[in-house]
């Protein structure tokens, strides 16, 4: 199977916290809102507890786009967690985008348990800029490619 | 004996390029390795000493053994091939040669390493005399000349021209493929080239350097001095020491998850490393004294005691000048000298 | 030098300290090792030089396990390392007696062989004792000039300054030696497309050789078991098959240390490959003055780390793709 006739679909790792995110998107999924089928989902504790080698090693295995929801800063059920997290994030991203990562693939955002709306449409633009930015190849593994 | 002029060179690796894979030092963000030869490779033969030495060619850092595939119910495994494809290393020095003997010994004994035996039978070695040697150089202290590598075709530089000599049926081989770029020429050029070599090796502060003491029946001699627990202290117990070395033979296999398959592949392991040698029941050496101490005894003693009392260290001086603390074989050597008779 | 050694002595002699960490003369002219003293007359071995680059406050780690104390050798920059170590709990300070030595700007050797010039016998003007702006070096291939500043550790040229962070006593004078901003290179990095940023940090860790020599040296790297090392994490620690590996193990030991790396250099002057791994850190560390305000690791050891701190207005993530 050639890889340009191959049609992409991408994969799409989203980290989202047990108390807002992963609520929301129950809420998505009981409101009957659609978000596509192209992202997993991963239930963190806390955004807080997502160690920067958690991003690195989705893109490791092949994703193409990595996402982290949490609460919003000041809701965050441990208090503090999502406000560590975000400048660990921050600092994160603003290293993949020096050595030349195409930062579109990063994404933080941050979503309450009564916003099904916001997963839903969050997660419909992020899909939408992987599919633009294409397959990721500068953070891959080679033997995980096929 | 045949010359070539060093600005014809290009065309030489190009020709070799055609019918066989060409390794060669080439200089990649300001260090020159060993690497496949290509039109832009900016290639560096004027470096005496390559950061890692040429034994990437024949025992790769990483390599792959074999590939374990799941399919439904079903689960295969698919050996990686042995090297089929001819190849050429050009450049290697006399110490990374007589590395590749040391090499020979472990690999090519009983049982017999297929990976190794496959990339020696299709590897041609060009060896290149030592133009400049330096002041970290000590081959001559285990029976090395850098004026007279012993290799399938042994170059010589002189001036702007390089001549070329075959020593062995790969060579001559290798010389009949190419001889379209090389014209004769007789050795008086090569004969006073190697004097000054020789003259110039009299020189280098390491090269009387002394061994008395260190052989195969030193073992619970050297083993038990309090010496090592004074040597060791600096050592970072990082892996360089190693990993730039031309002889260090062990390895570590290690198992890769892709997810709907498992890589076993091997790789160079550094017995600085706190997982060397990690079994179930834990570590024999738990100690960086006792790391530190097994490199510098493999070298100077467990491989002489096995092999007859050849050395497993050449003297190329690339952990001498490659050490971040300034940590080195010759260093060692050197202090069980100084300390003589005590225990 | 004399004075370090007269020094050392009498505090060997008065009992204060039971062992002097210093550096011992090496072989050749250029390669003195990290060493310790224990009795006076070892000392005839002590140097210090242009050459003694080393940043003794990762040994103290150990030595902070040993009884007695231990007179340490600390340039200005290592007491930046040392202070962050304290602040850490990793060194003990009631056990260190650290003689802050004067620095001119310490040499690298690989400079020097990167202008061609091998076979040293003889090198003059490093000894700290030397005005000298040009090192006088005898080869067996002719006598070579080349100037200090041209020989030079990367790191002296963005020198943080010479002052010493913490000390017991002062000894030696020092020499200003910067003539460059550190975060130079990284602003220009930054500028780059995504392309060429991605060509050259490719082209430099494809060097890589995973020896973890720029782990081990580093000061604020003072985990008892490295996640890397770990039999349990999925990883080719030791493998370069792949460029991947490298990356993530560069990244992740430079975010390890982000926030508590004082820029001391060590891991881009150990790199047996040079690869200039400060623009790692540096990168963070200018991130982090850009976004949280200015924050020197070490020059202090009662601030909070930036990355143990929060405030509620802090930068968003997506702030990356905005800045340009």
């Amino acid at each position: 199977m050639s890889l340009e006739n191959k049609e992409f679909k991408p994969k799409i790792v989203a980290f989202c916290c047990n108390w807002c995110s992963y609520a929301g998107a129950d809420l998505a999924g009981s409101s009957r809102l659609t978000y596509p089928a192209d992202v997993k989902i991963i239930r963190v504790p806390c955004s807080c507890r997502v160690n920067p080698m958690f991003i690195l090693r989705a893109f490791e295995k092949g994703a193409d786009g990595v996402i982290m929801c949490g609460c919003h800063p000041g809701d965050c059920h441990y208090s503090t967690g999502n406000f560590y997290a975000r400048r660990r994030m921050t600092l994160l991203f603003s290293m993949l985008d020096y050595i030349g990562v195409e930062n579109g693939r990063t994404r933080v955002e941050w979503v309450s348990a009564a916003e099904g709306v916001k997963f839903s449409e969050t997660m419909n633009s992020f899909v939408e800029k992987i599919y633009s930015l294409g397959e990721n190849v500068r953070l891959g593994d080679l033997r995980c490619k096929n | 004996m045949y010359k070539i002029a060093k600005e014809n060179l290009s065309a030489l690796f190009r020709l070799i390029a055609e019918t066989r894979e060409l390794y060669l030092p080439v200089r990649t963000a300001g260090q020159t390795n060993y690497a496949a030869w290509s039109e832009d490779a900016e290639v560096d033969i004027d470096t005496l000493k390559t950061v890692k030495s040429a034994k990437d060619a024949f025992f790769p850092q990483s390599e792959g053994l074999y590939t374990v595939k799941k399919e439904g119910k079903k689960i295969s495994v698919e050996p990686e091939a042995l090297k089929e494809q001819d190849f050429v290393v050009f450049g290697m020095k006399a110490c990374d040669v007589k590395g590749l003997e040391v090499l020979d010994k472990v690999f090519l004994s009983e049982p017999v390493d297929t990976f190794y035996a496959a990339r020696r039978d299709h590897g041609t070695v060009v060896a290149m005399a030592c133009h400049e040697p330096e002041e970290t150089c000590f081959c001559k202290v285990f029976g090395v000349d850098a004026a007279n590598p012993a290799s399938d075709v042994t170059v010589w530089t002189v001036g702007e021209d390089l001549y070329w000599k075959a020593l062995t049926e790969k060579g001559e081989a290798l010389t009949e493929a190419v001889k379209g770029l090389l014209t004769s020429a007789d050795d008086a050029a090569v004969e006073a080239e190697k004097e000054t070599i020789h003259k110039i090796l009299e020189n280098l502060p390491y090269m009387n350097l002394s061994l008395e003491g260190w052989n195969g029946d030193a073992l619970s001699e050297k083993f038990d001095s309090p010496i090592w627990e004074e040597l060791y202290k600096s050592c970072l117990a990082c892996g360089t020491c190693t990993f730039v070395c031309p002889t260090c033979q062990c390895y570590d296999i290690k198992d890769y998850s892709a997810g709907d398959k498992v890589s076993r592949y091997r790789c160079w392991d550094s017995c600085m490393y706190s997982d060397f040698t990690m079994m179930a029941h834990g570590n024999n050496r738990t100690s960086q004294m006792q790391r530190f101490r097994q490199r510098f005894m493999h070298k100077l003693v467990y491989y002489p005691a096995n092999n007859d009392g050849m050395y497993s260290c050449v003297g190329c001086g690339r952990c001498v000048e490659k050490c971040p603390q300034a940590l080195n074989i010759v260093k060692v050597i050197k202090a069980f000298q100084n300390q003589g008779g005590e225990k | 030098m004399q004075e370090l050694v007269n020094r050392a002595k009498e505090l060997l002699a008065d009992g204060t300290v039971a062992r002097v960490l210093g550096w011992k003369a090496g072989d050749l002219p250029y390669n003195p090792e990290p060493a310790y003293f224990e009795k006076a007359e070892e000392l005839v071995d002590f140097v210090y030089n242009g050459f003694c680059g080393a940043n003794l406050s990762k040994y103290m780690i150990e030595a902070s396990k040993l009884e007695g104390k231990t007179m340490v050798c600390l340039k200005p920059c290592d007491t930046y390392s040392f202070n962050q170590l304290i602040k850490e709990h990793r060194v003990d300070r009631d056990k260190a007696y650290i003689v802050g030595v004067g620095c001119k700007g310490k040499l690298d050797i690989e400079k020097i062989r990167k202008q061609g010039i091998k076979g040293i016998e003889l090198i003059q003007g490093a000894e700290l004792t030397d005005e000298a702006d040009t090192l006088k070096i005898q080869t067996i291939y002719g006598d070579k000039t080349c100037a200090y500043a041209d020989a030079m550790l990367e790191r002296c040229h963005v020198c943080k300054g010479k002052e010493h962070m913490v000390y017991d006593e002062l000894i030696g004078d020092s020499n200003e030696t910067k003539d460059a901003d550190r975060f130079d290179e990284v602003a220009k990095l930054e500028t780059m497309s995504p392309e060429e940023k991605f060509a050259f940090f490719q082209k430099e860790l494809s060097k890589c050789i995973r020896c973890n020599a720029c782990r081990n040296v580093c000061p604020a790297c003072s985990c008892r078991k490295c996640v890397f090392d770990s039999t349990k994490f999925d990883s080719s620690q030791k493998a370069n098959v792949d460029s991947f590996e490298e990356k993530m193990f560069h990244i992740i030991r430079a975010f390890h240390v982000a926030g508590r790396c004082t820029d001391c250099g060590e891991c881009s002057r150990v790199c047996p490959q040079g690869i200039p791994l400060h623009l790692f850190n540096r990168k963070f560390i200018k991130d982090i003055d850009e976004l949280y305000g200015e924050y020197q690791a070490g020059a202090d050891i009662t601030s909070k780390a930036p990355l143990t701190n929060y405030t509620f207005e802090d930068a968003e993530p997506s702030i990356v793709g905005k800045r340009g």
